[in-house]
């Protein structure tokens, strides 16, 4: 049996199709999660028929009808661009889930430069949102993708200053390495070993800095000048359709379980938890990963449905002035922690 | 124009200026924040708004042409598809020229229900501002709970008229209520329905706690001051200007209110302040608004505890005819000066009616106040001046 397992296509058939199936269906799930969270913060019940209870079906609904919507394109459109577009950021999105380990074994790739990797490729999207804003032969799309690409100046910076703590804290750029780092025991009060995640390890500076910066990579309000819908109508997505806008529409929802995955492996411990053994940690840890996904992807919805929605300039003066030095600082301080002690 | 190939190279690094064509951004007549069908030509350079054409007209009804084949009864249905927000107040400047114009002087209930009802007209224009302003700004919340809280006052002007939003309730020389308001006599079933006064205390102290909800979860907010404390700055003699009126005039410092300068129907019998501010950004504006609510709050109390008892209606001809003459009638709407301006050359219908809406004269600030700004804040000076499109093309 476990010599099946070993095969390398089996094993990459088996990881492809696990991952796909993680994102697409938490996707599915963080959908109806904002519907319902949504609509309750604003006093509605939300989709409440599709399915038969709690409207459970409406975002396989949703995308059913999307499938069937005509896949248009504008006349003027550079329809190889416009067509690969959702394409590009859908691939960025899933890219990021072959880093982040679910157990110690459950891992689509422990990279060594893990880290680095997760940077490099969570922000390819961009070049997906510029793609489908350029080809779109719409001047809403054009404003919306340059908006951005200028958004990425502001929080690609913080982004990356704030994971370098941590990989200096933890010594490695591989996730693996940097969930058992966290793992280690910091203290122990009568035979108790207690091991702290690294946002209560002096990390919670740059927890927060890690969490502006991916929301705003999310494009979420309070930093969706990309999409604005009542400045750009819909900013790039101004002019897609049926499965191609599905693609985007999905992409956004798995690139937010994807940040809140690499928020909760670097800084709450990833699939590790107080209390249960490493030997279970295979089993265990992808309901203790899920579970910490699933709070961050709370707190995201919370923001969207509580907040307005801040100006580009706002955003670049909100990065330069306040998180970047701050990340510096970050850096600062967690080296000079881990040099003395 | 010179071309670049034209200068000697050595030049063109530190002569030529980079020339980027500004671009046609032709926002509406089908747009989010447009509020209807408003078309915006911008020519924007970048994110940076360099000029605005406003082009209006896509909801035009004629109602001033069509009220010249209309007796005054009928056109108090046209009027008050005028500024849908706010229907009732549409009526009230109307009637009350008309009984100016033949000489009727509506009972004194009456003139006390006019306005209890154009307060809480007032009250759910401002409740529809509320709701629309946060989301143009991207809070989509504010939207749900103002105008669940509006609902109240529908219900009430609903109760008391029939229609939501169209309550055509006035009638030259008084109010008609709809028919059996609950009561079974003849002589009461002319009056309100029963218990209305108990139930509008009620919704009024709904009023005060929605307005200290939404001064918690908008007035305070720092993302919102962000998007709005000194953005569409409007000086007081560029509003006089423009001929802005309304909580637009008195954010920037005029405190001018026609229910204080021109009293109509008993304002003058009831009490509240005029509320204004000082910067006219469109923050401001904002404030004032929420400040007018409680304000009608307050006026609407008073109503209610002095309004008289009597009939609602005076005794009229059967066939209303006005005599030779004109008349202009304003009144303080929930945007602005609205005004009426009725020419009658004798007979059941009027020979011209010029309607000054309110929301024409304050869109008309459009060009100037935009010309500078970005995109989002064009979005949010737009929704901060609290137009709405029927009340421009009429």
């Amino acid at each position: 049996m476990m010599d099946f397992l070993d095969g390398f296509w089996i094993q990459l058939i088996l990881k492809v199709v696990g991952i796909l199936l993680v994102v697409l269906t938490g996707a599915l799930v963080v959908i109806y999660a904002e519907l319902k969270i949504g609509s309750h913060m604003q006093s509605r019940i939300g989709p409440y028929y599709a399915g038969g209870r709690y409207g459970w079906a409406q975002p396989l609904a949703d995308g059913l009808k999307f499938l069937q919507k005509e896949d248009l394109a504008p006349d003027g459109a550079d329809r190889a661009v416009y067509g690969f577009a959702p394409y590009v950021v859908m691939m960025s999105t899933i890219a990021v889930f072959v880093v982040v380990p679910f157990g110690p074994d459950l891992v689509g790739s422990n990279l060594d430069i893990g880290a680095f990797y997760l940077l490099a490729i969570s922000s390819l999207s961009v070049l997906g949102i510029l793609m489908a804003g350029w080809s779109s032969a719409n001047k809403y799309s054009l404003m919306g993708g340059l908006r951005a690409a200028a958004q990425l100046i502001a929080y690609e910076l913080p982004l990356v200053l704030a994971v370098v703590a941590v990989v200096v804290q933890a010594g490695t750029m591989s996730l693996n390495g940097i969930v058992e780092a966290q793992a280690q025991p910091v203290f122990s009060i009568g035979g108790f070993d207690v091991a702290l995640p690294y946002v209560i390890q002096g990390q919670i500076l740059g927890f927060g800095i890690f969490m502006i910066a991916a929301v705003a990579e999310l494009s979420r309000i309070p930093f969706d000048m990309p999409i604005a819908e009542s400045e750009l109508t819909m900013g790039y997505l101004t002019e897609y359709s049926g499965i191609r806008f599905t693609m985007f529409f999905l992409g956004e929802y798995a690139s937010m379980i994807g940040l809140s995955a690499i928020a909760a492996t670097l800084y709450l411990g990833g699939y590790a938890a107080p209390g249960i053994p490493e030997s279970l940690g295979n089993f265990a840890g992808p309901g203790v990963l899920l579970l910490k996904i699933a709070v961050l992807v709370f707190v995201i919805i919370w923001i969207r449905w509580t907040w307005p929605r801040l100006r580009e300039d706002q955003l670049q003066r909100l990065a330069w002035t306040w998180l970047i030095p701050l990340a510096l600082l970050n850096i600062g301080l967690v080296s000079i922690f881990k040099v003395v002690f | 124009m010179t071309s670049p190939a034209m200068i000697h190279r050595s030049e063109s690094a530190v002569s030529v200026e980079l020339q980027t064509p500004d671009m046609t951004l032709n926002i509406g007549p089908q747009h989010p924040s447009t509020h209807g069908v408003l078309r915006l030509v911008a020519k924007i350079d970048g994110e940076r708004v360099r000029d605005v054409e406003p082009v209006i007209g896509y909801m035009h009804r004629g109602y001033e042409k069509l009220s010249e084949v209309r007796t005054y009864a009928q056109i108090t249905a046209l009027v008050n598809r005028i500024d849908w927000v706010s229907g009732f107040a549409n009526e009230v400047p109307f009637i009350v020229g008309v009984e100016r114009l033949m000489g009727v002087e509506a009972p004194e209930r009456a003139q006390w229900i006019r306005l209890i009802l154009s307060e809480l007209a007032r009250i759910s224009s401002h409740l529809v501002f509320m709701s629309s302003y946060p989301l143009e700004l991207g809070a989509t919340t504010p939207l749900m709970h103002s105008l669940r809280e509006r609902e109240y006052i529908l219900e009430l002007i609903e109760e008391v008229t029939g229609g939501r939003f169209h309550p055509n309730f006035n009638r030259v020389g008084g109010v008609k209520p709809a028919y059996g308001g609950g009561s079974t006599t003849k002589k009461q079933s002319m009056d309100l329905p029963a218990g209305f006064f108990q139930r509008t205390a009620e919704a009024m102290d709904r009023m005060d706690k929605i307005c200290d909800d939404i001064d918690s979860l908008v007035t305070g907010n720092e993302l919102i001051k962000m998007r709005t404390v000194g953005v569409g700055i409007i000086p007081a003699d560029k509003a006089i200007e423009y001929g802005l009126s309304g909580p637009n005039l008195r954010a920037s410092g005029v405190a001018y209110d026609l229910r204080k300068a021109d009293p109509y129907l008993t304002y003058d019998q009831v009490e509240f302040d005029v509320a204004s501010a000082s910067d006219g950004d469109c923050y401001d504006r904002y404030v004032v608004r929420l400040e007018e609510i409680r304000q009608s709050v307050r006026i609407v109390r008073q109503a209610i505890d002095k309004i008289p008892s009597g009939p609602l209606q005076t005794k009229v001809p059967r066939v209303l005819k006005a005599p030779k003459g004109q008349v202009y009638s304003r009144a303080e709407n929930p945007k602005g000066e609205f005004g009426y301006y009725i020419v009658s050359e004798g007979g059941k219908m009027p020979y011209r009616l010029k309607i000054r809406s309110t929301s024409f004269s304050n869109l008309s600030i459009l060009p100037w106040i935009l010309q500078g700004q970005l995109v989002p804040d064009l979005v949010a000076i737009m929704g901060s001046l609290d137009f709405v499109l029927g009340d421009v093309d009429r």
